[in-house]
């Protein structure tokens, strides 16, 4: 454990280190004019430090102003408060759980379709790599303006740009997963009279389990994405794309800081929920670490 | 079964086309003659029921799906919905295509039709398809183009508006996406080889950089355009970001692919640490290098568009899609969009072309499919 956790320390003290070093270098050119302003010459580099870590509204925020912006927007406020982090945190989750949902339900659909049906194989497959060269993240906003004009508005479009992106690892892993069964282990379940779904049920699908998670990990980070970028477009929506959004134009770099630090934080959180899901789910079907 | 030599799916299929374009002729007959190919088409549908009596080569179920499209499409009225008949035609259409496509695929895996070609063809039928009821129920139903403007107009759009299309893929692609791509990559692949001959280091990139990699870095946008102002530069510098870690966490475990033999037969060579790397690792890890770049590619085009939601100089494919958006003028935003995808699927499959070429050796180019 302590060969694992020391390097991963190291790197993390070496990125702090360099970050405050940064804030000082970016933060300077400001801070000098503000003491020139204030008639400060001379300031010792100590207390310059300092002041740089300290700016209101800083080029680069130091590490602890954005920990405690964090503290100060989460636990500091009520949670149903407009500027509480926990809150905008919350209409990102929701909306990036529901297109998760949405989408691994749908993946696991074709790819079942694709492997029990050789033309929708032939068809279907080429296009849903295609539909991937789309760049939907580029015209989420557009789409969710598009389905607010149509009557839908608040998660839904949101979950649907979720689900645009987190289909394609879920059909692409589950297709491969459901087809790794090999010949020899078919052809034990014809020895059995086995039908076709308990072949399903009873090989394939215990088979594609691990690519399932596999995809899952990617598919739920990539939704977390799917959802703050779409709610750039909706500005009284809330969210933590809202927070980016309203924090790059009145230039509250801490704020933008902030909301980034609390996307990273759950979609680890949520990675790692699914990591813990699939060792469940293995341990429960005896596969070996 | 014997008689007509379908599946069940492929009969339910063709009793599906063919009573729907009975139900066309049907309908149509108050007014007959009025679109004459949509008759032909409903006539010819209707009867190709005599599957029922004797098989039907399954190149006419292709024809006639031909048939339905192009009447259908010639038959559309320039204002208004469309008469209630001619959605019986798209049915129609629609399930003579897909029966025509599971006849060929079927046809193809029995080995009377050659793989190639024809493999090809039943995807860009479905495209096709796609594209035509895409066509047909915009203008059809009338939906307002606000909403979803019909392929036709999108591509006349396209047509009219080359040069702005141009300047913008010239601004987004050619002036952010191409340098922050190749500084991004280049970045990750010299750390990776930096910190691959530390093992201490090597335990501590790699867990950060997979968590990077699935950190939304998009939403550093903002704060690169604080800092590098509102034209190229900053979208180049969030490209940087997001290439990064994918090619730093790829490199590094590429870099460990070689195996220990052929490591030892170097040895045995008395290369040194420098060659063992140019001369076997590296090309080693030609494999999980192309995985990031290939990745690396959708993810450059996407950071560049969303960078440019948080301000731009008045060019750029995320500018045109935004201020369209604003200006109502969708089908200039769907032929941004048409551009944005064939410019990613152009750079994935240069990038998976010259990974053909690069690793010709490994087992995945070698068995034929990329």
């Amino acid at each position: 454990m302590a060969n694992r956790v020391i390097p991963v320390l190291t790197i993390l003290l070496a990125i702090l280190a360099f970050w405050y070093a940064a804030a000082i270098w970016m933060n300077a050119p400001w801070q000098d004019r503000l003491n020139a302003r204030a008639d400060l010459v001379d300031v010792p580099f100590a207390e310059f430090a300092a002041q740089t870590w300290a700016q209101d509204k800083p080029v680069l925020p130091a590490p602890h102003q954005v920990v405690s912006e964090i503290w100060n927007a989460t636990v500091a406020l009520e949670i149903t408060s407009r500027r509480s982090l926990a809150y905008h945190a919350w209409i990102t989750l929701s909306a990036t759980l529901l297109g998760f949902a949405f989408g691994t339900v749908l993946g696991v659909a074709l790819a079942v379709a694709i492997i029990h049906n050789d033309a929708s194989d032939r068809s279907l497959m080429p296009w849903i790599i295609a539909s991937q060269t789309i760049p939907i993240l580029a015209i989420a906003p557009m789409v969710v303006v598009g389905l607010g004009s149509v009557g839908l508005t608040g998660l839904v479009p949101k979950a649907l740009i979720s689900m645009y992106l987190s289909f394609f690892p879920v059909v692409v892993g589950m297709v491969k997963g459901l087809r790794s069964p090999e010949a020899i282990q078919l052809d034990l379940l014809r020895t059995y009279d086995a039908n076709g779904w308990q072949v399903f049920w009873k090989l394939r699908w215990p088979a594609a389990m691990p690519f399932l998670f596999a995809s899952m990990k990617v598919g739920i980070a990539i939704s977390l994405i799917g959802a703050v970028v779409a709610e750039l477009s909706n500005a009284s929506g809330g969210g933590l794309g809202v927070r980016l959004l309203t924090g790059s134009y009145n230039g509250q770099t801490v704020q933008i800081w902030a909301a980034l630090f609390i996307a990273a934080g759950l979609a680890a959180v949520l990675v790692a929920i699914v990591g813990a899901a699939e060792k469940w789910v293995n341990g429960r079907m005896g596969a070996r670490a | 079964m014997n008689r007509t030599s379908l599946t069940t799916m492929q009969f339910a299929l063709a009793l599906l086309a063919s009573g729907a374009a009975a139900l066309g002729l049907v309908f149509s007959l108050p007014d007959p003659g009025s679109v004459p190919l949509l008759t032909v088409f409903f006539a010819l549908g209707a009867a190709a029921m005599v599957r029922l009596i004797r098989p039907i080569n399954l190149w006419f179920d292709g024809a006639l799906m031909l048939l339905g499209a192009v009447a259908l499409l010639l038959a559309l009225p320039q204002t208004g919905a469309m008469p209630a008949h001619f959605w019986w035609a798209l049915v129609a259409s629609w399930a003579f295509a897909w029966l025509f496509v599971e006849r060929l695929s079927a046809a193809i895996r029995a080995g009377h039709l050659p793989e190639t070609g024809t493999g090809l063809v039943i995807p860009v039928i479905f495209g096709l398809a796609l594209l035509v009821a895409w066509e047909v129920i915009t203008r059809g139903a009338n939906v307002p183009p606000v909403l979803l403007p019909p392929p036709s107009a999108i591509g006349a759009r396209f047509m009219a508006e080359t040069n702005i299309l141009w300047a913008d893929f010239v601004q987004t692609f050619i002036k952010s996406v191409l340098p922050g791509y190749a500084i991004g990559c280049l970045a990750g692949l010299a750390v990776a080889i930096a910190v691959d001959r530390s093992p201490f280091l090597k335990a501590g990139v790699m867990p950060i950089g997979n968590f990077m990699s699935a950190l939304p870095i998009i939403g550093i946008a903002p704060i690169m355009v604080m800092w590098f102002g509102f034209d190229w530069q900053s979208k180049a510098a969030v490209v940087v970001a997001m290439t990064f870690f994918p090619m730093l966490v790829n490199t590094v475990a590429g870099l460990n692919a070689a195996s220990a033999i052929e490591r030892d037969l170097m040895h045995t060579y008395a290369a040194n640490n420098w060659q063992t790397l140019m001369k076997l690792r590296l090309p080693a890890a030609g494999p999980f290098i192309f995985n990031a770049l290939k990745i690396n590619s959708t993810l450059a085009l996407i950071g560049a568009i969303v960078a440019e939601f948080f301000g731009t100089p008045i060019v750029g494919m995320g500018f045109r899609i935004s201020t369209g958006v604003g200006r109502l003028a969708i089908d200039l935003v769907w032929a941004e969009i048409a551009v944005a995808a064939v410019a990613g699927s152009a750079f994935y499959g240069v990038i998976a072309l010259i990974e053909r070429g690069v690793t010709f050796w490994h087992p995945s180019v070698r068995g034929g499919r990329a």
